[in-house]
């Protein structure tokens, strides 16, 4: 006999279709209303598109409402598409980058609690219960990785291990003193910690961990494998994004095929990036959602810029949630670089900052191990260089340190010569992404 | 009286030596003289050479990066303390020596041509000629 499967909320995971659809009818409308009402800005957008809530009558309508992007979130910051009282909200997170770039959301006690459940979903996909101890090793602070899977592992009464990243020789010692049982963190930091594990003499026998939760940057099925292997566990991927909550979006189940969509909470859309028109199910193209119980910060039909595919067909787990496959690129420019967004934009203003102008430069990205290296190529200009190598050397330290205060990771910078970034047809290439991750 | 220098950028990469020399040779420049200041990632070659103008237009053709630096070209006795005697001068005129580097020598000539970048070069001057130093102009410097 099969062993009964577990679900954290049978009903809705396993939810058919048309009540489906009913139930995001329902709460789609509500939502139409709530930001029509309290947030001028979409009503703006609205009205310029001739779309107003009586418009809006089920989720077949969904494609008449006006898109929000990046963009928006940029002009709208810090608070401007607030749709509640700020007295309402209980909390902010926010992603990386610079002030600009930066997008704040907001929550309320309600919208903590739903994304609670949506990671503690992701916790019982991947086996756990109450009796599991869930180590935390993403960071916690503004960045949604620590504190949203935390949220989660608490409601599903896990002893959960706040223990943020770093320091990986004191994360094993905990892991073997508390018997942790699952490890929340990004990718590359599991793969470190299962380097980490055999380089001091221990092997996946000496700890206690059964399954891995891992997500915030891209990572392919031979990672997996070498972390499944290293670590002794089965691995799940996660997806979510701060502009919608965090992880838990999107999980993944035992079958490993694609992360099941918490469509109840959030509705998925695949767009043609050009046209915005929206492309039939299993097409390729630009991930957008709505999220259709957000009171604080609701957004409608926000364009992720992730490439990707959605499948609907039946999953061996037996949840009938939409499946989304790993992202397979961006429709825009952005890296994720060691879990954290990098725009070129970003280096281009720092660049500017520091030397008055914008020289020449190349964003170098490659995986070694599983660590993403980074090194930011500046070729360098008559007014930047100076006679000594003390001058040049401090020129790369300050580049160095404001990079690290506006994208909070560390870049190698390298000088070099005058027209040595190579061009292609005249026009500089500003990154050469050598991951292979797709 | 000061000279020019020039200062090139170099990544340190193995032929980059060879390429600027290559670069010289091709337009008949006579190097006086040359030293390297270096880090891990690059290096800066400095250089006295017999015609400067027609040296940083050849190395722009090629696309180097140079900098033009004026600096002092002292001679003194080549013998035991005749470096010593200069150091002397400068430290007690208060001026701090950025760097320094020799110049080559005619083998026949019994004096030392020191090249050297003061803090303040106009200050170094004066206290190297009120101490009796002879200091070379960018003529004598490319025959010497």
């Amino acid at each position: 006999m099969a062993a009964e499967k577990i679900y954290w909320n049978k009903e809705i995971e396993t939810m058919g279709r048309d009540k489906m659809k009913a139930l995001q009818s329902e709460r789609l409308v509500k939502q139409v209303k709530h930001v029509w009402d309290n947030v001028p800005y979409y009503r703006h957008l609205m009205e310029e598109k001739g779309v107003c809530p009586d418009d809006i009558k089920s989720i077949d309508d969904l494609h008449k409402l006006p898109f929000i992007s990046k963009a928006d979130l940029r002009d709208n910051y810090p608070d401007g598409l607030l749709a509640v009282p700020k007295s309402e909200c209980v909390r902010i997170h926010a992603t990386s980058g610079t002030t600009g770039k930066r997008a704040i959301a907001f929550y309320t006690q309600k919208d903590l609690d739903i994304w609670d459940d949506c990671v503690a979903r992701a916790i019982t996909a991947a086996g756990g219960t109450k009796d599991d101890v869930v180590h935390i090793a993403y960071g916690y602070g503004l960045f949604t990785g620590g504190l949203g899977i935390h949220g989660g592992s608490h409601k599903v009464g896990c002893l959960t291990l706040p223990v943020s990243s770093g320091n990986t020789e004191r994360q094993i010692q905990f892991m073997q003193d508390l018997k942790s049982t699952i490890l929340c963190c990004t990718p590359s930091y599991a793969a470190y910690i299962g380097e980490t594990l055999h380089e001091m003499g221990l092997t996946p026998d000496d700890i206690d961990l059964k399954a891995g939760i891992f997500g915030a940057e891209p990572w392919t099925e031979e990672m997996r494998q070498e972390i499944e292997k290293s670590l002794g566990i089965k691995a799940y991927d996660i997806y979510g994004l701060t502009e919608t909550s965090g992880p838990g979006v999107a999980f993944e189940c035992e079958a490993q095929t694609g992360m099941h969509i918490n469509e109840d909470n959030f509705i998925a859309e695949i767009i043609d990036p050009e046209t915005g028109e929206v492309l039939p199910e299993g097409s390729k193209g630009e991930l957008v959602f709505t999220s259709i119980t957000k009171e604080a910060f609701p957004l409608l039909r926000y364009r992720t810029r992730d490439i990707c595919i959605l499948t609907r067909e039946k999953c061996p787990c037996g949840r009938t949630l939409v499946k989304m496959c790993k992202p397979m690129g961006r429709s825009d420019d952005m890296l994720i670089i060691k879990g954290v967004n990098v725009f070129p934009s970003q280096i281009e203003t720092v660049l500017l900052k520091d030397f008055n102008a914008t020289p020449n430069y190349q964003i170098v990205v490659d995986r070694v191990g599983n660590a993403d290296t980074f090194e930011i190529k500046v070729e360098l200009s008559d007014e930047m260089f100076g006679d000594t190598v003390k001058s040049i050397s401090e020129l790369e330290k300050k580049l160095s340190a404001d990079i690290v205060q506006i994208l909070g990771i560390k870049a190698k910078i390298s000088l070099v010569e005058p027209k040595t970034i190579p061009r292609s047809e005249g026009k500089a290439v500003r990154v050469i992404d050598k991951r292979k991750l797709v | 009286m000061t000279i020019k220098q020039l200062s090139i950028f170099v990544e340190n990469k193995p032929g980059r030596l060879s390429d600027v020399t290559a670069t010289l040779k091709k337009c008949n420049i006579n190097i006086r003289a040359i030293t390297t200041a270096d880090s891990s990632d690059f290096g800066i070659l400095r250089l006295i050479v017999d015609d400067t103008d027609k040296a940083i237009e050849c190395l722009k053709a090629d696309e180097y990066l140079v900098k033009i630096t004026n600096v002092v070209a002292v001679t003194a006795e080549d013998k035991p303390g005749g470096m010593a005697s200069i150091m002397k001068t400068l430290y007690e005129a208060n001026i701090s020596v950025e760097y320094m580097y020799s110049a080559f020598l005619n083998p026949s000539d019994v004096t030392a041509c020191l090249i050297l970048r003061a803090d303040n070069n106009e200050n170094a001057i004066e206290a190297l000629v009120d101490a009796g130093y002879k200091l070379l102009s960018a003529d004598e410097m490319a025959k010497f």
